[in-house]
């Protein structure tokens, strides 16, 4: 039977990978000197299990490294040698090894095979002292060929059925390899009421005539060695076996099968062979990936859709004769429908959500490592873990969060003599946080370190040319400084970040997620830094507004209020740019009509409303003609579809069937700010 | 009907026994450790259990020990899947009461094969 193996592969890849984050985290758990049973046995269960899966999945390579990781971690255990740093650093390293090796086979690709055996090498050394030579396994059997056939005396003990063996499974496996002669010895056999059905009593001699080596016949009887008295001996060629007629054998096997049935009340069944079925479905694996979910997400998903699949059936019942007096029913019946839709959606899209931990289980592996390079103590605190986010935003996030980790310790955090001469304590603390606010997710990295250096970013930006030399900047947009492409404040790069990728990257990917960042930082106490990203990229809840005869879309997310303009409060400059004062706060009026080039109702500022906007921190007034409902939209790509634009982040398509424009609005602050520097400086 | 029971925490191992096991004409529950894999067994009746050594929760050798406790399977024959070849984990299964064991990495002939010889 064949049956194709890599169908597993994604599973066993999967899981893999979890066992090598387990075996990270335990790791950096363990300390000198310690021997703490349960993080070693955590450990030493998830290798155990790779070596398994790819030992069987056939991925010699990782095998091999696991299963000499695994002796080592085996002598912590039965504590034949203690835990040192250098030997938690040589795991860890061994743990990066097993994941380049599966990453490579995930992706198809290569692996760094000169690391993978230095870190083997390594490994061996540390057990043995030495380098070993792998044993060929492949080293010829030897055959006694001269061999006629054997005799076995098999007498099994009383207790041998006692682990559920069977000695007539046995006889019958010799009987597979060559011709037998079967005699069995009743001896032992005491009267009826004597009998314990659950001891074994009777004893066989069999002589085997068939080709074959001890090894061979030692291998059937591998599980009973201890159980049973065993003896085999050659016979030469001049004993002529007679085949023991196969029936018989049968009936012996059937005959005992049902007596002890009949004693233990089973109800075992015999099935034969035949029942084999030859035929195995090649099931085609594919590379879309896989998602674990929850039982629980997927009952309350079947719940649901039972649900609706009652509303519906009312609802079809009510349709069948239908008349204006159940006008009402229908309604009900409709508002019914319309909030099992909404529910089963969110079911849905529930199973799209993982916990955040996915990733920022990364970190206190790599703060261990980066701080050992940088000389750096950081304690590295994590909170709201369990938040859960969709998968896709998930992957994306890894690396900017990666980023910003990274250059909060390289230029964020001191080192500790200069922290201690700043009196601050010397261990410097990185705060990971995740959490839910409305409908989006936040992510917030802070540190208590130097903060960002405004005369130092401002003089870099100028020698870059991003700014003019006297140019006059807030605060904040110094900041923002730091996401302008090839930016880099570290004295000289150092091997942690300025890598190529900067922060303009970071920012690139964070808005591709719909998302925003925002930095702030108080010189000498430390810099924060807040991620805004939706919950989930396929749909999102909308303000519909109407601007002319055209519908746009705005993230309601993104909306802090609605309101009507009151004249008084509108303040323009040069003519060209408007202000509204909202509180003690003046805002931007951006008119969509202008920058959509549309015909509105009215040009007048009285007539129309003005939404405000939040994005990247920043806030400004639309100003539209009416607002209309709101509703969740299912999110289309235009780049795909058509191309990008500025300020718009998406399509949808309405209840009426209309496409509908999807408001970016982060892309409409930068455009509004644009507008009111060009018009500040023209005052200027 | 041959019904087979087996236990590990490793999904893709579980995964591939039981496709096989399926694919041969079995009844098959899976269980993904110790403690589901006996909780499974109280509720049921199976023909055959088949289950890895080292797991959280309750490990192999200690869930032999409890299925033997219990009268139904008494009898019934129960593999181990064991990367260890060593005599020591042998022993420890001997004596919890394991029947016999199928030493890992095996493929899906070899697990079929073994299969045939407990239960035909």
């Amino acid at each position: 039977m064949t049956i194709d193996l890599s169908q597993f592969h994604a599973i066993f890849l999967e899981e893999s990978f979890e066992g090598l984050q387990v075996m990270e985290s335990s790791l950096l758990n363990m300390i000198e000197g310690e021997t703490d049973v349960d993080i070693i046995n955590n450990i030493f269960r998830a290798a155990h299990s790779i070596k398994g899966g790819s030992a069987t999945f056939g991925f010699s390579n990782v095998a091999a490294l696991t299963h000499v990781l695994e002796t080592l971690l085996d002598e912590f255990r039965s504590d034949k040698r203690i835990v040192t740093k250098d030997l938690i650093s040589l795991l860890l390293e061994s743990v990066d090894c097993v994941r380049d090796m599966l990453s490579a086979i995930q992706d198809g690709g290569k692996y760094n095979e000169s690391s993978a055996i230095e870190v083997q090498n390594k490994l061996q050394q540390v057990l043995t002292g030495e380098i070993l030579s792998i044993n060929n396994p492949d080293e010829a059997e030897e055959i006694e060929s001269d061999v006629q056939g054997w005799r076995i005396l098999f007498s099994p003990y009383p207790s041998m059925l006692q682990n559920g063996n069977d000695p007539f499974r046995i006889i019958r496996e010799i009987q597979s390899l060559g011709s037998v002669k079967i005699e069995v010895d009743l001896e032992k056999l005491p009267i009826l009421a004597e009998l314990d059905p659950e001891d074994c009593y009777l004893s066989w001699e069999i002589l085997l005539h068939a080709a074959v080596s001890k090894d061979e016949i030692n291998e059937v009887f591998e599980w009973v060695i201890d159980d049973c008295d065993l003896k085999i001996e050659p016979i030469g060629s001049d004993v002529v076996i007679q085949d023991t007629d196969n029936e018989i054998i049968e009936e012996m096997l059937s005959t005992a099968a049902n007596a002890r049935d009949d004693v233990v009340k089973g109800d075992q069944e015999s099935e034969s062979l035949s029942r084999l079925s030859p035929e195995v479905k090649h099931k085609r694996t594919t590379n879309s990936g896989s998602i674990r979910v929850g039982i629980d997400k997927v009952d309350e998903m079947i719940n649901m859709v039972s649900e609706l699949v009652i509303t519906q059936s009312m609802l079809g019942q009510l349709g069948e004769d239908f008349t204006m007096v159940d006008i009402e029913k229908l309604k009900e019946g409709l508002c019914q429908l319309e909030r099992n839709t909404r529910e089963l959606q969110e079911s849905v899209m529930r199973i799209r959500m993982l916990p955040i931990s996915f990733v920022f289980n990364r970190f206190p592996r790599m703060i261990r490592d980066l701080s050992n390079e940088l000389g750096k103590q950081v304690e590295l605190r994590l909170s709201g873990e369990q938040t859960e986010v969709d998968k896709t935003v998930m992957e994306k996030i890894g690396d900017p969060l990666i980023h910003l980790v990274r250059n909060s310790l390289d230029h964020g955090l001191e080192k500790p003599d200069i922290r201690v001469a700043n009196g601050k304590p010397e261990i410097g603390i990185l705060h990971l946080n995740a959490y839910h606010k409305g409908g989006s997710i936040i992510i917030e990295i802070s540190d208590d370190g130097a903060g960002l250096d405004r005369d130092k970013i401002r003089n870099k930006a100028i020698q870059n040319g991003l700014i003019a030399d006297d140019d006059i900047l807030t605060d904040e947009k110094i900041y923002d400084l730091i996401f302008q492409a090839g930016f880099s404040t570290a004295d000289q790069v150092s091997d942690v970040s300025g890598r190529g990728v900067g922060m303009d990257v970071v920012r690139k990917n964070i808005r591709e997620l719909g998302g925003s960042i925002v930095i702030k930082s108080t010189p000498g106490e430390g810099s924060k830094i807040t991620i805004h990203l939706p919950l989930t990229l396929a749909i999102m809840d909308g303000q519909l507004v109407r601007v002319g005869d055209e519908i746009y879309i705005i993230p309601l997310v993104s909306i802090i209020e609605s309101l009507q303009i009151k004249p008084e409060k509108v303040k323009s400059i040069t003519g060209k740019m408007e202000l509204y004062k909202l509180r003690e706060e003046y805002l931007n009026i951006t008119r969509l009509y202008q920058l959509f080039t549309l015909t509105p109702d009215s040009e007048d500022i009285n007539d129309g409303l003005l939404v405000v906007v939040e994005g990247d921190g920043a806030k400004v007034g639309l100003y539209v003609d009416e607002l209309l409902g709101q509703q969740q939209v299912v999110i289309k790509s235009l780049e795909t579809n058509y191309k990008h634009i500025n300020g718009v982040s998406g399509a949808t398509i309405l209840g009426d069937g209309t496409v509908a424009m999807i408001l970016d609005v982060p892309g409409l602050i930068a455009i509004s700010k644009d507008r009111a520097e060009n018009t500040v400086e023209r005052v200027a | 009907m041959t019904t087979i029971l087996t236990v590990d925490d490793s999904t893709s191992m579980r995964q591939m026994v039981s496709f096989t096991l399926k694919e041969a004409g079995y009844d098959v529950v899976e269980a993904k450790d110790g403690v589901d894999g006996l909780s499974k067994a109280k509720n049921s009746k199976f023909n055959l259990i088949i289950t890895d050594v080292n797991m959280p929760e309750m490990d192999g050798i200690s869930l032999v020990k409890a299925l033997r406790a219990i009268t139904r399977y008494k009898f019934t024959p129960i593999l181990l899947l064991t990367t260890e070849a060593g005599p020591d984990i042998k022993q420890e299964g001997k004596a919890a009461g394991a029947t016999g064991w199928l030493v890992k990495p095996f493929n899906p002939d070899q697990l079929l094969n073994t299969i045939v010889k407990v239960v035909g």
